[in-house]
């Protein structure tokens, strides 16, 4: 069997100045899963987060695991507003933090289960690492994906790639 | 639209090897995404591959974070000579290998790199586990090749396997 593109790329942004989100919309719902890479510089205290639809009804849960290097920790957050992560919060740095949302079956009518990652350490001085399970209790098809976060900003530089995956 | 996720070279072991080396990779992707699936004959449960790429000196630091089942447990590196990886060694459960993922965006910028690795092994025994490291590069030299080696000079068994791709973004 020929097998054809399974990894596409939708869209890149790159800041050319600080910004405190990123949106990619009119999404296609021709994949069957999304891809979310993202590589920024955070300033300010900060924590990331994921809204889709521009939707911020109280739709959204999490579960997280999260290390800082002195500890493990593991949190819980149910009818948000946002897919907020980040159990440690991050803070300003001038080091490279990298960030994946794998959002599963993102064009179907049931629920929509996301896994995000994080991965920052920092040489000592602020480190994180975190997996965290992600629901979108909607039901309605996902074109629209927002990152955003609570305070502050992502660096010029920022690069953030959406690829969409094809089960065939 | 391209595909943009390309094997650029596989690597399995048909005889026990002290490393697997990486080398020449092009420029022309955006991140790099190494796949293992390894166990090495080090004598006991567990094995912390390291892997250093072309950079080379002290410019590796790394936090982890683990589960094994009963614990989890958060940890820091400082500056090093190599990052962490996780293979298992030759006294866990026989037929059992590591599998892990290496996920390096960005290899060619000129910055600071971040990088994710993922690494799990179930072996049916109380000493499985998982292990996640957030790693950084200090370096703003372009990667262009990566070696993983077995600890303590021990080495990649039979059937271990290794490949690495290149996502484009465009």
């Amino acid at each position: 069997m020929a097998a054809g593109a399974t990894y596409e790329p939708i869209a890149t942004q790159t800041l050319a100045s600080a910004a405190a989100s990123i949106t990619f919309s009119s999404i296609a719902a021709t994949y069957t899963d999304l891809r979310l890479a993202v590589t920024s510089v955070p300033s300010g205290v900060i924590q990331y987060g994921l809204r889709f639809n521009n939707d911020s009804s109280a739709l959204y849960s999490l579960t997280e695991l999260a290390g800082n290097g002195a500890s493990a920790a593991s949190d819980r957050d149910v009818n948000d507003s946002n897919l907020w992560f980040n159990y440690f919060t991050p803070s300003g740095s001038t080091i490279p933090a990298f960030m994946t949302a794998d959002i599963f079956s993102y064009a179907g009518s049931t629920f929509k289960t996301t896994l995000l990652t994080w991965s920052n350490d920092r040489n000592g001085a602020g480190n994180l690492v975190n997996y965290t399970v992600g629901l979108y209790r909607s039901t309605s098809a996902i074109n629209r994906l927002d990152i955003i976060l609570t305070s502050g900003t992502m660096g010029a530089g920022t690069t953030a790639t959406l690829y969409g995956l094809k089960a065939a | 639209m391209a595909n943009t996720y390309t094997l650029i070279q596989a690597q399995t072991l048909a005889s026990s090897a002290a490393s697997v080396t990486f080398s020449s990779i092009p420029a022309t992707y955006t991140d790099l995404v190494l796949r293992v699936s390894a166990r090495t004959d080090q004598a006991s449960i567990s094995d912390v591959s390291p892997f250093v790429t072309n950079v080379g000196g002290t410019a590796y630091s790394y936090t982890y974070l683990m589960g094994n089942g009963s614990t989890a447990t958060s940890g820091t590196s400082g500056t090093r000579a190599d990052f962490a990886s996780y293979s298992v060694g030759n006294t866990a459960t026989a037929s059992t290998f590591s599998n892990v993922e290496i996920y390096i965006p960005s290899y060619t910028a000129a910055q600071n790199k971040p990088i994710s690795v993922f690494a799990v092994n179930e072996t049916n025994a109380t000493t499985a586990g998982m292990r996640i490291y957030a790693e950084l590069l200090s370096s703003t030299t372009a990667i262009s090749s990566i070696t993983l080696t077995g600890q303590s000079s021990s080495n990649y068994l039979t059937g271990s396997s290794f490949y690495l791709y290149g996502i484009k973004n465009s």
